[in-house]
């Protein structure tokens, strides 16, 4: 069976690439196009290390094949700081001491953002039930919550 | 893993069409939660899918008789931020979110957890006590189904090949009727149903209680409708007796498996506790609308 040819955007590009039914997105991005920032934990949607956005919505891109990237928009932790400048909660996540071994890092990194572009006053549920998707075997989580409570909060007196 | 073919189609009779032709080796991806985990552990290996998503049919909710037509490949998220559904029928929006994390809310889809024919699907239960009914389409044209008659058992629907669900739809609520899901999971969020229980109930001016619908997941092969446990609050003003005789209801109508996350015995007390918690809820939206 012939590869298929998929026309996407990633990270504001415009991205083409081959491949066969079964790949995942996340096979895609790591093994074709050399974005290996997303991470594969489990390969059946529990840790949440896979996590990107397709037209603004959080999903595992492990659970989401490749050719069903077809004209849409997929945003990557690739796509997440600004050339040198991190994202706030880059920057936050590094001061706060976030992460440890860092395999966690960008599907939380990712998932957070897309909360805090819907809600940027979250409460403390909020946040631990929006990030529960995502599994860190190693911070135990508090600093990862309070890192993306205090993004909330420089973002509301910004 | 063998699958090659993959299609998109644009229109139901396509879809229809696709599966017919493949005579059973064919799979639907909705949301692709369920499907691609099987095929990824080797539990599915279909030489065709069908994407539904590219179906405007199956992609929309529209109000229909002062109710809601859901189509089949409306994400959980999709429902959740539709203000209409969740104001008339709360307990099946909070069924639906309740599936897996954010991540998989972006995907997830009613049919895919009702063609998935879990015993413990958790949407289920919400949508059989809301006396939902689905659209099928097959090779024969369309048809209707209660939405309570497409799990046979575990993993098994009565779809026949090249059949699709193609809209869920859910009646207009009761101006007096309230309804709600709950569940019983060891941890907080992020696990499978132990039990779970949907109740829609509707009162009179007087408070009495004049229609009900009950059902139960995760403690029978498939989800039950419990006559019993809704024939426990017709007629009563759902008091503490008639909250009783629902919990003895509810529990006289298990016939649950042993598993990891609870044993027969814990599973038939549960069900009863878990029902008239979700009862209490369900008569506290009623008296507010
Ligand atoms: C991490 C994780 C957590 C989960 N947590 C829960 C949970 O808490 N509760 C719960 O109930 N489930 C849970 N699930 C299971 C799953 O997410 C749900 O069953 C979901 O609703 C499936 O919907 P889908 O659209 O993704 O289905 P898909 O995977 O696309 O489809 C499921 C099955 O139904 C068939 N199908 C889909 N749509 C149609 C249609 N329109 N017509 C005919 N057949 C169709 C498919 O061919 C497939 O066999 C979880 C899954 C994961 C990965
Ligand atoms: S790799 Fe996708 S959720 Fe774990
Ligand atoms: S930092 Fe190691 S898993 Fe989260």
């Amino acid at each position: 069976m012939a590869k298929h040819h998929i026309s996407t955007t990633i990270n504001g590009e415009p991205v083409e690439f081959l491949c066969e039914t079964q790949q995942t997105l996340l096979d895609v991005l790591r093994d074709e196009l050399g974005l290996t920032g997303s991470k594969e934990g489990c390969a059946s949607g529990d840790c949440g290390a896979c996590s990107v956005t397709v037209d603004g919505r959080l999903v595992c891109s492990c659970l989401v094949l490749g050719v069903e990237a077809e004209g849409h928009s997929v945003e990557t932790i690739e796509g997440m700081a600004d050339g040198e400048n991190l994202h706030p909660l880059q920057q936050k996540f590094l001061e706060e001491a976030a992460l440890q071994c860092g395999i966690c890092t960008p599907g939380f990194l990712i998932a957070a953002k897309s909360l805090l572009e819907k809600n940027n006053n979250p409460t403390e549920t909020e946040v631990r039930y929006w990030l529960a998707g995502n599994l860190c075997r190693c911070t135990g989580y508090d600093k990862i919550i309070r890192s993306v409570l205090d993004v909330a909060a420089d973002m509301r007196s910004a | 893993m063998n699958t090659s073919q993959y299609e998109a189609p644009g229109s139901v009779d396509e879809a229809v069409a696709l599966l017919a032709n493949a005579k059973g080796n064919a799979r639907v991806l909705a949301g692709g939660t369920d499907l691609l985990v099987q095929i990824r552990m080797g539990m599915a290996d279909p030489a065709l899918i069908v994407d539904i998503k590219k179906i405007s049919e199956m992609t929309t909710v529209t109000a229909e008789n002062g109710g809601f037509r859901i189509g089949a490949a409306v994400s959980g998220a999709e429902l959740n931020e539709n203000a209409a559904v969740k104001s008339m029928w709360p307990g099946i929006v909070e069924a639906m979110d309740l599936i897996g994390s954010t991540q998989i809310q972006g995907r997830c889809t009613l049919a895919g957890n009702l063609c998935n024919a879990s015993p413990a699907a958790d949407s289920v239960p919400a949508m059989i006590a809301a006396d939902m009914t689905c659209t099928i389409a097959g090779p024969n044209g369309r048809r209707e189904a209660s939405v309570g008659s497409i799990a046979t058992s575990p993993g098994k629907t009565s779809l026949a090949d090249g059949e699709i669900v193609v809209s869920l739809f859910v009646p207009a609520q009761n101006a007096t009727g309230g309804d709600a899901y709950l569940r019983f999971i060891p941890r907080t969020e992020m696990d499978i149903a132990v039990v779970g229980v949907g109740v829609n109930l509707t009162l009179d001016g007087n408070g009495v209680c004049t229609a009900a619908r009950v059902s139960l997941g995760a403690v029978a092969p498939t989800a039950l409708l419990v006559d019993d446990a809704a024939k426990a609050l017709i007629g009563t003003k759902v008091d503490d007796a008639a909250m009783d005789n629902l919990a003895a209801a509810a529990s006289a109508a298990c016939n649950p498996i042993n598993d990891k996350r609870g044993t027969i015995e814990f599973r038939t007390k549960v069900a009863g506790v878990i029902a008239r918690r979700t009862a209490a809820i369900a008569l506290e939206r009623a008296r507010s609308n």
